[in-house]
C-alpha cells in the first residue's frame, strides 16, 4: 500500500506540474516557475506563525498570495528597465531569504524542517492520513494534490483556447481582446498553488524539475499543444513510478530519483526524438546533402 | 548582543572569517557585473545547483571533508553544466530559460540522490554536506578562509588585468572579434570564473542563494553609474559590505544561517539604490517627471496668455470675412 500511495502522490505532482509546465515552457517563463517555487516559502512560514499548525488551507492561501507578489515584483522591476533574468534573480532570492530567516528564528513555533522544504519527504506521505467521521480516507497529501489537479484541469479546460493563444502569440491574444495579464496572473497563481500543494511531499526543487523537465521533453516530441500536454503528464507519471523503484533500489532520496529519471527521459528524447532529436536532425541534414549532391 | 559583537570583532579567528567573507563578496560582486551585462544572471543559480553532484562525487571518491576537493568537484560539475546548457540550446529548439531549468533541477536531483546515498551509507563524516544548502560562514576553518580569500583575490586580479578585454567582450563581441581579440577564449574564461565565483560563494551563502551574491550587488551598482569601471568597483564594494554584514549578524544572533542574512543585506542595498540613486533612482525619476510637468504647465500657461492675441486675430479674420 505504501508503494501505491507514494507513486500516486508523485504522479499527481507530475500531472499538475506537467500541465502547467507546458505553458511555462512555451511562454519562455520556465525560470519564473523556479522563482515562484522558492519564493512561496515566506508565505508558508507566515501561515504557520499565524495558525501555529499545519493548516493546509491557510498555507495554500499564503503561498498563492506570495506567488502573485513574486510575479508582480518581477514585473515591476522589469518595467523599471531591469532585464528579466536579473529581476527574477533578485526577487526570488530576497523572498526565499526572508522565508529561511522567518523559519530559523521561530524554529520553536514552526514544525518545519528546511531540508524537508527543499527535498520533501515523500516517504512520509502515507502516515499523515485524512480521517473523517472515523473513516480513513487516505493520505492528506493525495487529497490536496488531487484537489489542486482538478482545479488546474478545470481552469485550463475552461479557458483552453485563451491559454493556448496567450502561450503562442500574446500580441494577437491582446488584439483579439483576451485579457492577457489576467491569464498570466491566473497561470502564475496556479503554479504557486501547485508548488505549495506539493512542497511537503516532494520539496521545492522537485516541483521545479516536474514543471520544466517533462514539459520540455514533450516539447521535443510533438508540435501539437494537446499532445504535448498529454505526453508531459505521461512522462511525469513514468518518472515518478520509475524514480520510486530506483530510489528503493539505491536506498536514496525518492524525490531526487524521480527528477533523475525525468532527466534521463529528457536526454533520450533529446537524442532520439523522431521530430526534433539529434539523430533526426543529423539524418535530415544527410538527406539534404545527398539530395543536393 | 553588543557584547557578543565586540567579543566577535576582537577574536582573531573571527577577524579572519570576516576578512574571508569580505573578499568573497568583493570577488563575486566584480564577476557578477560581467555576468549581469552579458545577461547571464540566472546562470549563477543553475551553476550553484549543478555543483551539488560534483561535491558529492568528490566526497565519495576521497572520503574526507575538504573544501579544496569539494571546490574542484564543484567546478568540474559546473563546467559540465555549462556545456549541457549550451548543447541543449544549440542542438534543440528548447530556449535558454528552459535549458537552465532542466540542467538546474536534473543535476540537483542527481546530487540529492547521491547526498542521501552518502547519508544512508552511515559515513560519519557526512555532516558537513548539508551546510552547503544555506551556508555557514562562521563554521569555516582557517585553512578554508585562506582558500576562499585567495581564490577571490585571484578572481579580482584577473578581472583587473583583463578589464579592457572583458569590457569589449561584454558590450560588443563582434567589435572585439574585429579588434583581433580571441572572443571565444575570453568568453570561456569569464564562464569559468563565474563557475569559480559561484563555487566559492556556496561556502558563505549556500546553494540556493548564491545567485543573489552575483546578481544583486551588480544590479544595485548599475543604478549609480554608466561607467563600467565604476560599476565593477561599486559592485565589489556592495558585495563585500553585504558579506561582512551577513557574517556579523548571523554570528551574533543564534539560529541564523549566514546566507539569507547576507542576501537580505545585499537586497537592502539594492532597494536603497533603486530608490535614491541619482538619475536612475525612483526619487530622481519622480523629481524629473514633476519638473517636466511644471515646465509643460509653464509653457502651456504662457501659451494661454497669448490666447487673447489669437482671439483678436480670429475676430479680425471673421470681420474681414463679413
Amino acid at each position: 500500500m505504501a508503494d501505491f500511495w507514494i507513486i500516486l502522490t508523485g504522479t499527481l505532482v507530475a500531472a499538475t506540474c506537467g500541465v502547467l509546465g507546458c505553458f511555462l515552457v512555451l511562454r519562455k517563463m520556465a525560470m519564473v516557475g523556479d522563482a515562484i517555487s522558492h519564493s512561496v516559502l515566506p508565505g508558508i512560514a507566515i501561515a504557520f506563525l499565524v495558525s501555529s499548525s499545519r493548516d493546509s488551507l491557510l498555507m495554500l492561501v499564503g503561498a498563492a498570495v506570495l506567488g502573485l507578489i513574486t510575479v508582480f515584483l518581477i514585473q515591476l522591476l522589469q518595467q523599471g528597465g531591469l532585464q528579466s533574468d536579473a529581476s527574477i534573480g533578485i526577487v526570488f532570492t530576497a523572498l526565499f531569504a526572508i522565508g529561511v530567516i522567518l523559519i530559523s528564528r521561530n524554529a520553536a513555533h514552526i514544525d518545519l524542517d528546511l531540508d524537508c522544504v527543499l527535498f520533501g519527504e515523500i516517504a512520509y506521505v502515507q502516515w499523515d492520513t485524512l480521517i473523517w467521521n472515523g473513516y480513513d480516507l487516505g493520505p492528506v497529501a493525495v487529497w490536496m494534490l488531487g484537489g489542486t489537479l482538478v482545479l488546474v484541469l478545470a481552469v485550463i479546460g475552461l479557458f483552453y483556447k485563451q491559454f493556448k493563444l496567450c502561450a503562442f502569440d500574446p500580441a494577437l491574444a491582446a488584439a483579439v481582446g483576451i485579457p492577457v495579464a489576467l491569464f498570466h496572473y491566473l497561470l502564475m497563481g496556479m503554479v504557486s498553488l501547485s508548488t505549495v500543494a506539493s512542497f511537503e511531499s516532494v520539496g521545492a526543487i522537485l516541483v521545479v524539475g516536474m514543471l520544466i523537465v517533462p514539459a520540455s521533453t514533450a516539447y521535443l516530441l510533438t508540435d501539437r499543444l494537446s499532445v504535448m500536454l498529454l505526453y508531459s503528464v505521461l512522462i511525469g507519471a513514468v518518472s515518478s513510478a520509475g524514480g520510486y523503484y530506483a530510489a528503493k533500489w539505491l536506498d536514496a532520496s525518492i524525490a531526487g530519483a524521480m527528477i533523475t529519471v525525468a532527466g534521463i527521459l529528457f536526454v533520450l528524447a533529446f537524442v532520439f526524438s523522431p521530430l526534433h532529436g539529434l539523430m533526426a536532425r543529423y539524418q535530415k541534414r544527410r538527406k539534404l546533402k545527398t539530395a543536393s549532391a | 548582543m553588543l557584547a557578543t559583537l565586540i567579543n566577535w570583532l576582537t577574536d582573531p579567528n573571527m577577524q579572519w572569517i570576516l576578512m574571508g567573507s569580505l573578499l568573497l563578496g568583493l570577488g563575486s560582486g566584480v564577476i557578477g557585473s560581467f555576468t549581469f551585462l552579458r545577461k547571464q544572471s540566472l546562470l549563477g543559480d543553475a551553476l550553484a545547483h549543478a555543483a551539488l553532484p560534483g561535491i558529492c562525487i568528490a566526497f565519495m571518491l576521497s572520503g574526507v571533508k575538504s573544501i579544496g576537493l569539494f571546490m574542484i568537484g564543484a567546478v568540474v560539475a559546473g563546467v559540465v553544466a555549462t556545456f549541457g546548457i549550451h548543447a541543449i540550446t544549440r542542438y534543440s529548439r528548447i530556449k535558454q530559460d528552459a535549458a537552465l531549468g532542466i540542467v538546474l533541477s536534473v543535476f540537483f536531483g542527481i546530487g540529492v540522490v547521491m547526498m542521501t546515498k552518502i547519508q544512508h551509507s552511515g559515513n560519519g563524516n557526512q555532516s558537513g554536506l548539508d551546510k552547503y544548502m544555506f551556508g555557514q560562514a562562521a563554521s569555516m576553518m582557517l585553512s578554508d578562509v585562506y582558500l576562499v580569500g585567495i581564490v577571490s583575490l585571484i578572481l579580482v586580479a584577473v578581472c583587473t588585468l583583463l578589464f579592457k578585454e572583458f569590457k569589449l567582450v561584454s558590450f560588443d563581441p563582434g567589435f572585439a572579434r574585429g579588434m583581433g581579440l580571441r572572443v571565444g577564449l575570453l568568453e570561456q574564461l569569464l564562464l569559468l570564473m563565474t563557475v569559480i565565483a559561484v563555487v566559492v560563494g556556496i561556502q558563505a551563502v549556500g546553494v540556493v542563494l548564491v545567485a543573489a551574491l552575483l546578481i544583486t550587488p551588480a544590479v544595485a551598482a548599475r543604478y549609480w553609474t554608466d561607467a563600467l569601471s565604476v560599476m565593477v568597483i561599486l559592485a565589489g564594494l556592495f558585495g563585500a559590505l553585504s558579506g561582512v554584514t551577513g557574517t556579523l549578524i548571523s554570528g551574533t544572533l543564534s539560529n541564523l544561517p549566514t546566507g539569507p542574512v547576507t542576501v537580505l543585506a545585499a537586497t537592502s542595498l539594492f532597494v536603497v539604490s533603486a530608490v535614491f540613486a541619482p538619475n536612475r533612482g525612483l526619487v530622481a525619476k519622480l523629481v524629473r517627471r514633476l519638473r517636466q510637468r511644471n515646465d509643460l504647465r509653464r509653457s502651456f500657461e504662457s501659451a494661454v496668455v497669448d490666447m487673447p492675441g489669437i482671439s483678436q486675430r480670429t475676430q479680425a479674420a471673421e470681420r474681414s470675412a463679413d
